[in-house]
């Protein structure tokens, strides 16, 4: 009701930087108790793999979601800390719930892609044994928790316990599987009776109002219901409608194909050309028309001028289709809300060989960098102990597996495709350094050392920068040690990577550091730990290290 | 039996004794869009149920690790580094084809997109990526020697194990020109272990009127299933519009019906010498001698029994 401001209070707000490697830093000190690892695998894909999984170790309990038993639900008895010493089996305190996940055919659902359309799926086979899907396994935990609080009197409880939470599926099934259905209509919302029951389905976001009689779970997504037909599971072939295909599926907002598709026509109004009509003017019947639904107020003329000092849409002339700006135009930049731009600039990634050739400054002034012992950067040049880690090391994809191995080292036939870890180094860098094609390789950098067998390749090229030559290592991510059942493993690549974020999102610099690589096997066992650490003191690295923001002269601090 | 039974352009269906054959059916493999995602390899494996057959880790070359085909690889994805001045201390050993030269190359980096550049700049590396398969000939060693009649001709003019019928003698292995047909290793749970096995062409599917498992699979169309008489004219035509867009080094390869087996069902458009891509330059059929051996050991016989009626005529004392 408006009297408690329809609970508006109840829903999560931002208390702070909530992004994954601050979250991490903040369970090593104790601050995180539980962690839901949902259909990722951390331990092997975030940056600094050791720093993840001894975040994990200091968590009270977590949940692991996934088909197989990733290195994220095993650190704690084969990861590369056990096996290094650092961490004992015994002396771990945190609780690790294993949940198998059931797959996209075991389950309804929808996906959304980044056309912003919806594709219902539909379940094809029950899920095999205990798995489940998150669904199930969200609203079971939910109502479990709701059932303990029941009868609560504290204030922190209302939010779960004033929740109207009735995805009961109408069809009993032996799983007890709540309705994807139910949530879908629940997305796209409705009028809410005079009983305040579940009225008729919205059919547009412009259908809500802001006195409390319709309901909606996120008003871009209201239309995927209209009509009371799910229409992200419409599948009208393509031969059978025009080439926009607006019945497969559906768009957000109101199916809306391309958004901003004003911008098809000219500013009369007329599509630019025949081959590329797309939405334009019908002076006929004053209202935009065309192949998809017009991104435009729908009877705006294109030579409407509002009066100056007009706000809204209203305020937007009928030749401005970029209407979600508040000048309806385009916008190369923003200029304010970002805390690094407006213009992209040439700085040195945050562990460089190089000085940077276009500015004093280095590195990008408003990175986020960590002062800790646990993240340790590798000098970069001109700074003394460069020449320790004196190579550049990039990592990537290759076809045959999938991001950090969960859905590709279980299965024999993409891993007997590429069984093993192994570096690509140019020929020029095997001579300097006397690694074998086929042979193994140690890679190593401030925050641990992997190894990788050696492919020697043309396509790997020296680069001459600044009229030196400096040497690239590429290194594929999929591998993890340990994990259960997996067919194949190996180290992990990002476990080299530190943790030095951008401003804006706290994305990890992954794509460019420095290393050092020698052939042969790492050292195993505990012997790891004090090689890492030899390279570190060798190249004098401190806290400090590479982790200066302002390095022009003159600067202020 | 056909005059060209055993050597020479045949058709090989009807010369098996079906009567009313379908058009012949086979596979067109343009190695110059091939991406290398092993799509095909992987298809292959599910539809056939093959064991996977793990080599002892990378095998060092580029990104192939499936060495071969064998009998638990149908499909086999070669990758071929060629650069035109290595940069590896690489041996000379003169061998043809290895790497391209200059002229080799061509004016365009064909299967890395960017075709047809007429400016003179030659690339000086390619990657080539080939998809290798059975190539079903027309006159299939494997099939001649075969004791047991496990191999046969189907009605499409492809070449099929009955991996009931096999005995696992392995008569068929160094029969095959190309190293095909192997023997499937393996532990006692293995299904046919012992048996011989190879590319079926996906006989079950072709008899439910579906296209094989790697061409279904395929990204690129790089491998095209249909009549092999159309595949032919296909494959040709491609290969004059890869040459007329200056890339001098494409190829047909099994093509010929005139060649060592009688022509291929599988054929291949090709960028350079077969002998860059593991492939046998003039592969012939093992039993093209054996009318001529027949003959000679005819003769041999005939000079021996001349030779013992000589002995037995003269000197009888």
């Amino acid at each position: 009701t408006a009297d408690n401001e329809y609970c508006f209070h109840h829903l999560p707000k931002l208390t702070g930087d909530h992004g994954t490697y601050n979250t991490v830093m903040r369970m090593l000190e104790d601050g995180v108790e539980g962690y839901f690892v949902m259909g990722e695998n951390p331990a092997v894909g975030s940056a600094h793999g050791r720093m993840q999984r001894l975040g994990m170790s200091h968590l009270k309990w977590m949940v692991v979601r996934d088909f197989q038993l990733i290195e994220s639900a095993t650190w704690w008895k084969d990861g590369p800390e056990i096996r290094s010493g650092e961490l004992r089996t015994e002396d771990i305190e945190t609780e690790v719930f294993f949940f198998p996940a059931a797959s996209h055919v075991e389950k309804d659902g929808t996906f959304t892609q980044t056309q912003r359309m919806l594709q219902w799926h539909h379940k094809a086979v029950d899920p095999p044994g205990d798995a489940r899907s998150e669904l199930h396994f969200m609203w079971h935990l939910g109502n479990t928790i709701r059932r303990r609080l029941a009868g609560s009197t504290e204030e922190r409880d209302r939010p779960l316990l004033d929740l109207t939470w009735d995805y009961q599926s109408d069809e009993p099934n032996p799983l007890d599987e709540p309705s994807a259905d139910k949530v879908l209509r629940e997305i796209n919302g409705w009028k809410i009776t005079e009983s305040g029951g579940q009225g008729e389905l919205l059919n547009s976001y412009t259908e809500m109002k802001a006195d409390g009689s319709t309901t909606g779970g996120c008003w871009i997504y209201t239309g995927v219901y209209a009509g009371g037909v799910n229409q992200s599971a419409r599948r009208k072939p393509g031969q059978e409608q025009s080439w926009v295909a607006p019945e497969w599926g559906w768009a957000w907002p109101s199916n809306r194909r391309i958004i901003y598709n004003r911008a098809s026509a000219d500013p009369e109004g007329r599509p630019w050309s025949e081959r590329k009509a797309y939405v334009w003017w019908d002076e006929e019947s004053g209202s935009w028309t065309g192949h998809d639904v017009p991104d435009f107020q729908a009877t705006k003329r294109p030579d409407f001028r509002p009066e100056p000092g007009t706000s809204g849409p209203d305020g937007i002339a009928g030749d401005d289709p970029f209407i979600m700006q508040a000048d309806g135009k385009g916008w190369l930049y923003v200029p304010t809300g970002l805390l690094d731009g407006p213009m992209p600039a040439h700085y040195e990634p945050q562990e460089s060989p190089f000085r940077n050739a276009v500015y004093g400054q280095q590195s990008n002034p408003t990175r986020q960098v960590f002062k800790r012992k646990d993240n340790l950067q590798n000098p970069s040049d001109g700074d003394p102990g460069a020449e320790t880690y004196p190579y550049v090391f990039t990592t990537y994809r290759l076809t045959e597996h999938h991001t950090a191995g969960g859905m590709s080292r279980w299965l024999p036939y993409l891993s007997e495709l590429q069984p093993q870890f192994f570096c690509e180094v140019s020929p020029e860098l095997a001579a300097e350094r006397g690694l074998a094609n086929g042979g193994w390789a140690t890679i190593v950098t401030a925050r641990t050392a992997v190894e990788a067998r050696v492919l020697v390749t043309d396509r790997m090229r020296p680069l001459t920068v600044d009229g030196r030559t400096v040497h690239q290592v590429g290194l594929p991510y999929h591998w993890g040690q340990g994990g259960q059942g997996a067919v194949v493993d190996g180290d992990s690549a990002n476990d080299l990577l530190g943790i030095t974020l951008d401003p804006n999102v706290h994305i990890q610099e992954s794509k460019a550091a420095t290393c050092d690589i020698r052939p042969g096997r790492r050292p195993a066992g505990n012997a790891v730990r004090p090689f890492v650490e030899d390279y570190i003191s060798r190249a004098g690295i401190t806290v400090e290290t590479s982790n200066e923001l302002r390095t022009t002269e003159g600067g202020q601090q | 039996m056909n005059r060209n039974s055993l050597f020479g352009p045949l058709d090989p269906a009807a010369d098996a004794g079906w009567d009313e054959a379908p058009k012949r059916k086979g596979f067109l493999t343009d190695t110059s869009v091939c991406i290398g995602c092993k799509a095909c390899e992987v298809a292959c494996k599910e539809w056939n149920a093959i064991p996977a057959d793990f080599s002892d880790g990378i095998t060092g070359n580029s990104y192939d690790n499936s060495e071969s085909l064998g009998a638990s690889t149908w499909r086999h994805v070669a990758f071929i580094e060629q650069t035109a001045t290595p940069r590896g201390s690489t041996v000379e050993l003169g061998m043809p084809g290895v790497r391209p030269g200059l002229e080799g190359v061509g004016s365009g980096a064909a299967g890395e997109g960017e075709v047809g550049e007429q400016d003179g700049e030659k690339p000086d590396f390619r990657w080539l990526m080939s998809s290798d398969v059975c190539k079903h000939c027309t006159h299939a060693a494997c099939l001649d020697v075969c004791p047991t009649g496990s191999l046969f001709r189907t009605e499409f003019g492809t070449v099929v194990v009955q991996d009931d019928i096999c005995n696992g003698c392995g008569y068929c292995v160094p029969a095959c020109p190309y190293g095909v047909i192997e023997r499937r290793t393996g532990d006692e749970g293995t299904k046919n272990v012992g048996i011989a096995q190879k590319c079926t062409l996906c006989y079950d599917r072709l008899g439910a009127g579906k296209t094989p498992a790697c061409a279904q699979a395929c990204p690129t169309e790089s491998i095209m299933f249909g009549d092999v008489d159309e595949l032919r004219e296909r494959g040709r035509a491609r290969v004059q519009e890869l040459q007329d867009r200056g890339i001098d080094t494409a190829r047909m390869y099994g093509d010929d019906p005139e060649d060592g087996v009688g022509g291929a069902g599988a054929m291949f458009l090709l960028l350079d010498e077969p002998e860059v891509y593991g492939l046998p330059p003039d592969p012939v059929v093992t039993t093209r001698d054996l009318p001529e051996m027949w003959k000679r050991a005819g003769m041999a016989a005939a000079g021996l029994l001349a030779g013992a009626a000589l002995s037995f005529l003269g000197g009888r004392s």
